[in-house]
């Protein structure tokens, strides 16, 4: 009898919270690759935990446009999207439109996260979004073509790399004319800041802009970075480099046609499937380090942030807590390579099974270089614009380091005018 | 020259009476037409002029502080230069769109005559021919430039690695910009080839009869009779096609990259300004420039040559 009444009780106590509660949100998630199914896949398990029903808004699929679509969205004061994912170097740019999630979110559970996303997504005191998953530059080698030549260990240095490069290069073009020794994304976009920005801060040369807002790119370093990296082209880049993104790099890569490659943890999942040429001949390894400098690798990565239009924000942050929460992240992991922002999962069996080298590559993670976007808040996409033209106007052969970075401190100090 | 006109006399007051019902009616016929053009073409436009005296940013466009023409022309106290007239990448986007402009408009009107002049004559299979050309030119630009942006690759392209031999056109704006004309050309010339296409054939056949009589040779037939008569049709064609490059934006965007678009078109510069830097005054102020400069060249064009488009 006692049990009946319980169980009556938590019935209706349920089916009340359910009524209280049950509501719609809508989220908005990004569409490249396999990450729409997972979004779906993971907001109507939520869904079904709690009651309430889920919407899904298809974001366009470049990152600009995106950009260019939320901002409208949110300068509308529009509260028809609850969640938005949010692109890593955002939060300083979208800051004011959403919700403080300090404090609503508890603080042990924030902190389960890596200390610089959590930072990068905090802006004036104020967390912006939660990190969802993250992303860093990887150098891609394969492993068949070093053993072949006679190397047993992936390059430390980018001058060791250039001259593995070389050497695997020189022997490959024999059989095949269009081989390339090393591709990266050279073309004039976010894409080449963040190649860069691994360059220059690899050499000891900073990230443009730092922490207090002050331009820091003008130095012999960062110079020097630019420099070396001009040299690897028609060396052991090709020329169409300069008019590479992501896709393209990969494409040869996974063709078979590249010794190296740098790329984000994404090109793993796909080099390893059927259609692949390389599947079971790709190493993955921190990217090299320069002259008198240690490695570095660009932080990228998404988020999710609750609109402060939202008109049902309650559940709109406990629908952000359960996706960006443990158990979600390892199934992304597993069924997509989607790197967790959380730590304890780099040691998790399952997923090192699937993607082994999460657990050697955890430092690079852990380690990864902001992009200046925090200190340059809106003004961060004119930084980048202006960084990845001059690098480009190296890369082009057009002119050197040292003028590059002295006329990119002009820019720069243009761009900040009165400040950030 | 005075004619007086001898129609039935008409009590002139009933006349005007009519008339002004007529312009009454048509006053009311018209006016739907007039509020959806204020509506969708002089509001924006407005708001435009608007935001372009203004700073804001896209995102919170109510927090906006006034700054009459300086997102044009402004040098801060410390001597740094703000507006984007200052702004040499600016520059650069006029120069490299005026080329564009000019070089692709008369490489196409140029190619468009002689394909029009082809097709016009009769021949077996002049039917087909005249749908196969605008095959390029129902091709999506944004496919189209795509698939260029593939051919000119320098690793796999059929022009980069085939003709050029692994040569990158599209690496450096210098050598683009040329890149960015051939598509074009091989865009809308088809397009320039139809407009043409429609002018000679409203030339009447008897005067070529007539010409052939005198013994007139086919070129000073095209000179003398074909060129001047085509002139309305190939003007009009022109003040499109120029128009149209003058505002070109899709081909940029898509094969060089929002970046590199914004150091070779004029729109793209805007469009950079405005979105992805998200200042909505300065993207304003810059479209509110191209507003203004194909409006100086469009009156040009049409007083210069005395188009008329009726």
């Amino acid at each position: 009898m006692k049990k009946a009444i319980a169980i009556l009780g938590l019935t209706t106590a349920l089916a009340g919270a359910s009524q209280a509660g049950a509501v719609t949100v809508t989220l908005a998630c990004g569409t490249v690759g396999q990450e729409l199914q997972l979004c779906k896949e993971g907001a109507a398990r939520w869904a079904k935990k709690t009651g309430n029903t889920v919407k899904i808004f298809e974001s366009p699929n470049l990152t600009n446009d995106r950009l260019g679509l939320y901002q409208q969205q949110l300068a509308a004061k529009s509260s028809d999207i609850d969640v938005y994912q949010l692109d890593v170097i955002w939060p300083g740019l979208l800051s004011q439109h959403f919700v403080d999630l300090k404090g609503k979110i508890p603080a042990s559970e924030v902190n389960t996260h890596f200390k610089g996303i959590v930072a990068a997504n905090t802006v004036g005191g104020k967390l912006v979004s939660m990190p969802w998953f993250t992303d860093a530059g990887l150098l891609y080698y394969r492993t068949d073509l070093l053993k072949k030549y006679g190397y047993n260990a992936p390059p430390k240095t980018w001058a060791e790399m250039a001259t593995m490069a070389r050497k695997i290069q020189s022997g490959e073009q024999k059989t095949n004319k269009g081989f390339a020794g090393f591709v990266f994304q050279g073309k004039n976009y976010e894409g080449l800041t963040c190649n860069a920005l691994e360059w220059v801060s690899s050499f000891g040369g900073g990230t443009i802009v730092d922490d207090s807002g002050k331009v820091t790119i003008n130095n012999a370093k960062a110079a020097l970075a630019l420099d070396t990296a001009a040299g690897w082209i028609r060396d052991i880049s090709p020329r169409g480099v300069t008019t590479y993104g992501e896709e393209e790099a990969r494409g040869i890569f996974q063709s078979g046609n590249a010794a190296f490659m740098r790329n984000w943890p994404y090109a793993w999942a796909l080099g390893q499937s059927d259609d692949s040429k390389v599947k079971g001949k790709i190493g993955v390894a921190p990217l090299p380090a320069g002259v008198g400098g240690k490695p570095a690798a660009t932080l990228g990565g998404w988020n999710l942030g609750v609109s402060q239009y939202s008109k049902n924000q309650a559940a709109a942050i406990d629908l952000v807590r359960y996706l960006t929460g443990p158990a979600e992240q390892k199934i992304r992991a597993i069924e997509g390579a989607y790197n967790p922002t959380i730590t304890t999962l780099y040691q998790d069996k399952a997923i090192l099974a699937k993607n082994p080298f999460f657990g050697s590559l955890y430092s690079v993670f852990t380690n990864a270089v902001a992009r200046p976007s925090g200190p340059t808040k809106s003004k961060y996409n004119q930084v980048s614009q202006a960084f990845s033209t001059a690098v480009s106007s190296v890369l082009n052969g057009n002119t050197k380091g040292q003028a590059a970075v002295a006329k990119l401190n002009t820019d720069l100090a243009r761009i900040k005018g009165r400040g950030w | 020259m005075t004619t007086k006109v001898t129609s039935t006399p008409v009590p002139p007051t009933r006349r005007r009476g009519t008339e002004a019902a007529r312009a009454r009616q048509a006053f009311w016929l018209l006016l739907p037409t007039l509020i959806a053009i204020a509506l969708v073409a002089g509001y924006p436009l407005y708001r435009t002029i608007f935001f372009a005296l203004f700073e804001a940013d896209l995102t919170t466009p109510d927090q906006r502080t006034f700054l009459g023409l300086g997102n044009f022309w402004f040098t801060t106290e410390e001597g740094v230069a703000l507006g984007f007239l200052q702004d040499p990448k600016w520059w650069e986007a006029v120069k490299n769109t005026m080329l564009f402009t000019v070089v692709s408009v008369f490489l196409e009107t140029v190619f468009g005559m002689i394909i029009a002049l082809v097709v016009n004559s009769a021949f077996k299979g002049r039917a087909f021919l005249r749908t196969a050309m605008l095959v390029p030119w129902a091709i999506p630009t944004v496919v189209s430039a795509q698939m260029w942006a593939y051919m000119y690759n320098d690793s796999f392209g059929l022009v980069g690695r085939g003709l050029l031999g692994g040569q990158a056109l599209l690496a450096n704006t210098d050598t683009a910009i040329w890149a960015l004309i051939a598509v074009d050309v091989w865009k809308t010339t088809s397009f320039m080839a139809l407009l043409i296409l429609a002018g000679l054939q409203s030339l009447p056949g008897d005067m070529y009869e007539a010409a052939d009589m005198d013994g007139a040779s086919k070129w000073t037939q095209f000179w003398r009779l074909t060129l001047p008569l085509l002139r309305p049709a190939l003007l009009v064609a022109l003040v499109f096609r120029s128009l149209d490059a003058l505002r070109v934006f899709d081909i940029m965007y898509v094969m060089l990259g929002a970046n590199n678009a914004a150091a070779t078109s004029m729109t793209g510069y805007a469009r950079q300004a405005m979105i992805d830097n998200s200042m909505l005054g300065m993207g304003s102020a810059v479209a509110v420039a191209i507003f203004l400069i194909i409006m100086v060249i469009v009156v040009v064009y049409v007083t210069a040559f005395r188009v008329k488009f009726d």
